[in-house]
């Protein structure tokens, strides 16, 4: 048995998060009654032209900013030729030899996986078949909604630079904090806002040539995108070690069964007759649009990751942060250098938890503000961690302010130096075994029975005591 | 003598006549001879009155209705009006009506025009000589054995019957020059882009472009004032202001320099008596004061075999949404393809499928850089070579077709001859540069004979000038 490399490239196509449609001016919307999102262009009735969205153009040109595309002088629309019930013109207004960017670039997990074009197209209508379960072959007739028709989408091509699942999603997942980040699209893959297709090849490790590659379609998850890959490799390399070739084609990935299937694919390949779209000009950036993107570029979640590292966040849940888009949430709340890695914790705990499980904006439910006021509470010694679960728990998705809960409901830490003093002189009393203990025992000795004092003090406060003043107070009587 | 759409407009505005009798008296004219012409496929007598009483009502209360108040007019059925079925002169949108108005004739009516019909074509205009039209040809008003020419032959003729002072219609490789010289009226095919294609329903996008048929050529400069303006829904159109063409107008040849291009003129095919029109035509020139060459622009010979890779192939693309699916024809089949080539086979005419063949081919993976990539490099090299030519001229003359009309049955069966007769036109679409044709007498059997002035980018205001000089010469 050889050892194999797999050798990946992945193909994004994403729905740009534009108000309107790529070449009319119908609303770009998911979920309106069908049809109704529709004009005489994205109808392709006869007479109508096409007119370039100049948003979908100023998401490309942030793009190229981003992932340091080339932005060619001229890019052209083509059109691609088929005939298909849910495509109104019956060709797709995409591009071809020349598109919008180029040559751009993605670090990964210190890795860098090249990106040879990203273009720009529009969607088709939605067929629905009606009757025999749905499925084209015994239907009795189909109904096509336009809705979709025309929506504008882009094609990220990347280069074959991607050597394993785990790097294929760790892609997927920083190219999508980016394209969320310049508000270039929603990228929800489970709601088709983002489609993931990957070619996947193996070849005997050190080999320099590439192996047949193998399209693989249909993952609707980053879940399924690594597994499907990940079974693909195991499948090909199979096939390789059992003297099998490696066939050129398009296969499915089945969810259920997690396997891959080869699709039915007809006879000889579709010539698409792709010729430039004359019903359309060149797109033709100018210096003045590229600077003026370029001056209002949103900051990147690799540039968001360290400027949070930056102010003491640690590297892990700085990663966890940047990708729940929570990174402004934590750095207002942090009033202080010195209670970032609080704040961070707490992000990253209860409020993503919240926020995942309420679908919540954050910042209407619980101000950063206010978070960081919480914090502050611990750190100021008024109330201890447990008691600021309560709090917090009180505060979210109210108008309550932490430190006025924390006063009303009396809730603030014992931390009166001459009330503890008598707690701790009481307890040194009642357990003069225990006291004797501490006083002779080495470091790891005191560190057992400094639980077993502070847990007597709090028992007798009620867990208000202040934790850190019970310590001071016990290492004064027996230290 | 048929009334001009300027003395028309001055009337109507001066109150000195209402459109409505306008209206009325042009509906009487097409009552008496629409029958044997058959310039229409619709005509739009209801709509037309109601139009006008509405132009003589904004009269009345003292508003300005604009510059062509109360004009009849026509339209080639090939331009969406919203309601009114489009036909394009083909079954395959049959019972479809535009939800919208295309552009020029939303202009037309905003100048206060009447619209009274929509005028046959060549299927999807693919054609010159209106035969192809699923609806039957359309004669010639000097001669109804004989062709008006086309595609747009039924707007060349209404005008030439005096149906209407003007017409619309669509030139994409000489379909408004052409049918204009073999009825003997003005035809202008604007500069690519000056006009709007929004609602003109494609045929090759690259090429096609509106211009107006006219008696006179102050009144195509009219047409060309109301719907040459800029068009946010057409990415080709020019976002410039236009020159205001009627005013620019001014006679007289003097100091032009004028070229006559050699390989037009002498082209294989064109009669003696329309090279004499050209030559006469210099001459007239000449002694207005211009300064007349002859003129080579060398690829101009290769412009038909260009043309008929281009165009076929845009077609082939334009023409695809024509699928049983949406609107118009559908002929049922048991699964979806077999619906759509059920529906192609039975709604197109055979020049339409014939082309759309010779396109999809053109475009086809292996033989795209030798046909398609080749016929644009063809367009280039003509662009060049008219730049040349237009370093050193101003304008250039040109015949407009070969020959006078032929007869109605007479090149149908030979599609090669069919398309010889736009050899004098197609450079011009090719290039995108404006050219139109201008009535200068007589040819064989008395029909009438158009000479082809052709200008650079955007001069339309000098090649309208010259046009008028010729006019004001066989007046």
């Amino acid at each position: 048995m050889s050892v194999y490399e797999a050798v990946i490239g992945l193909e994004l196509h994403v729905e740009l998060a534009t108000a309107t449609k790529l070449f009319c001016s119908c609303p770009n919307e998911f979920g309106a009654e069908p049809n109704t999102n529709v004009c005489p262009v994205c109808l392709g009735l006869p007479g109508s032209l096409p007119v370039l969205n100049a948003r979908a153009v100023e998401l490309a040109l942030r793009l190229a900013e981003a992932l340091d595309f080339d932005v060619p002088d001229r890019s052209i629309f083509a059109r691609k030729n088929y005939f298909y019930p849910d495509m109104p013109k019956d060709f797709q207004i995409s591009q071809y030899e020349s598109p919008i960017l180029s040559d751009g670039r993605l670090e990964v997990d210190g890795a860098t996986v090249g990106i040879e074009r990203a273009h720009l197209e529009e969607d088709t209508g939605k067929t629905v078949h009606m009757g025999g379960g749905g499925r084209i072959h015994d239907a009795e007739h189909s109904l096509v909604d336009y809705n979709r028709a025309g929506v504008p989408l882009m094609e990220i091509v990347s280069r074959p630079d991607i050597r394993s699942a785990e790097q294929a999603r760790a892609y997927v997942t920083e190219l999508r904090g980016v394209l969320k980040a310049i508000g270039l699209s929603d990228v929800k893959m489970e709601e088709g806002s983002m489609r993931v297709d990957a070619n996947v090849s193996v070849r005997e490790a050190g080999a320099a040539e590439f192996g047949t590659k193998v399209e693989i379609k249909n993952m609707n998850s980053l879940r399924s995108l690594g597994r499907a890959i990940e079974h693909e490799i195991e499948r090909q390399s199979a096939m390789l070690d059992a003297g099998e070739r490696i066939i050129q084609e398009t296969r499915h990935w089945n969810e259920d069964d997690g396997t891959t299937h080869g699709m039915r694919t007809k006879e000889g390949s579709s010539d698409y007759r792709y010729f430039p779209e004359p019903d359309l000009t060149p797109v033709a950036p100018t210096d003045e649009q590229r600077a003026a993107v370029r001056g209002a570029l949103p900051e990147l979640p690799a540039q968001q990751r360290s400027r949070l590292v930056a102010l003491g966040v640690p590297e892990a849940a700085a990663r966890t942060i940047v990708e729940a888009e929570l990174t402004t949430y934590t750095t207002s709340a942090t009033v202080s250098t010195a209670t970032t890695a609080d704040v961070a914790n707490w992000v990253q705990g209860e409020v993503l938890a919240r926020v995942n499980a309420e679908d919540a904006d954050p910042e209407e439910k619980l101000p950063a503000a206010r978070l960081g006021e919480l914090v502050d509470l611990v750190a100021e010694g008024t109330i201890s961690r447990a008691q600021a679960k309560e709090v917090f728990d009180q505060v979210w998705g109210t108008s309550k302010v932490p430190r006025e809960v924390v006063k009303d409901q009396g809730l603030a830490q014992v931390s009166d130096e001459g009330e503890l003093a008598k707690v701790i002189d009481d307890i040194i009393t009642a357990n003069p075994k225990e006291s004797d203990a501490y006083r002779a025992g080495d470091d790891k000795a005191r560190g057992k029975l400094q639980g077993f004092f502070i847990g007597q003090a709090m028992k007798a406060t009620g867990g208000k005591a202040n934790g850190q003043l019970l310590k001071k107070l016990l290492d004064d009587r027996l230290g | 003598m048929t009334q001009t759409a300027l003395d028309i407009a001055a009337d109507v505005r001066a109150r000195r006549r209402s459109a409505r009798e306008v209206v009325d008296e042009h509906l009487a004219t097409i009552e008496a001879r629409e029958g044997e012409v058959h310039a229409f496929n619709a005509v739009l007598a209801e709509e037309a009155r109601r139009t006008a009483d509405a132009v003589d009502g904004s009269i009345a209360a003292g508003d300005d209705p604009g510059p062509l108040a109360g004009v009849p007019v026509v339209v080639k059925d090939n331009m969406c009006t919203r309601g009114i079925p489009t036909t394009c002169g083909s079954r395959i949108l049959e019972g479809w009506r535009p939800p919208y108005d295309a552009t020029v004739v939303e202009r037309l009516r905003e100048a206060g025009a009447v619209l009274v019909g929509k005028t046959n074509l060549d299927e999807f205009a693919m054609g010159s000589s209106t035969e192809n039209s699923a609806f039957g040809p359309t004669g010639n008003p000097h001669d109804l054995a004989r062709v008006p020419g086309g595609s747009s032959g039924g707007s060349a003729a209404a005008v030439a019957a005096g149906f209407a002072p003007l017409a619309l219609g669509s030139d994409t490789g000489g379909s408004i020059r052409q049918p204009a010289a073999l009825c003997g009226v003005v035809g202008v095919k604007p500069t690519y882009g000056l006009v709007s294609r929004y609602g003109l329903v494609a045929f090759a996008s690259s090429l096609d472009q509106i211009g107006p048929f006219a008696s006179t050529v102050a009144d195509a400069a009219a047409a060309l004032d109301a719907i040459a303006v800029p068009d946010p829904r057409d990415s080709t159109c020019i976002p410039d202001a236009r020159p205001a063409y009627v005013e620019a107008l001014q006679t007289g040849a003097d100091g032009l320099r004028v070229g006559i291009v050699e390989e037009l003129t002498e082209a294989d095919g064109v009669e003696p008596e329309v090279r004499n029109a050209v030559e006469r035509a210099a001459s007239v020139l000449e002694a207005g004061g211009a300064h007349v060459d002859r003129v080579s622009v060398p690829s101009a010979v290769y412009g038909i075999s260009a043309y008929y890779l281009i165009a076929p192939a845009e077609a082939s693309s334009n023409l695809a949404r024509y699928d049983g699916v949406r609107y118009g024809l559908r002929v049922e089949g048991e699964d979806v393809g077999t619906m759509n080539a059920r529906t192609r086979a039975a709604g197109f005419g055979d020049e339409v499928k014939r082309r759309i063949m010779l396109g999809t081919y053109a475009l086809s993976a292996g033989y795209f850089d030798a046909y398609y990539g080749k016929a644009q490099k063809v367009r280039t090299l003509i662009i060049r070579d008219f730049a040349r030519a237009y370093e050193t001229h101003n304008v250039l003359l040109a015949p407009t077709t070969p020959t006078v009309a032929f007869k109605l049955g007479e090149k149908t069966s030979d599609p090669l001859a069919m398309y010889l007769s736009d050899v004098c036109t197609v450079p011009s679409s090719l290039a995108g540069h404006p050219a139109m044709s201008v009535p200068f007498g007589t040819g064989a059997d008395n029909l009438p004979v158009g000479v082809q002035v052709l200008a650079p980018p955007l001069a339309e205001v000098i090649m309208l000038r010259t046009a008028q000089a010729l006019e004001e010469s066989v007046r």
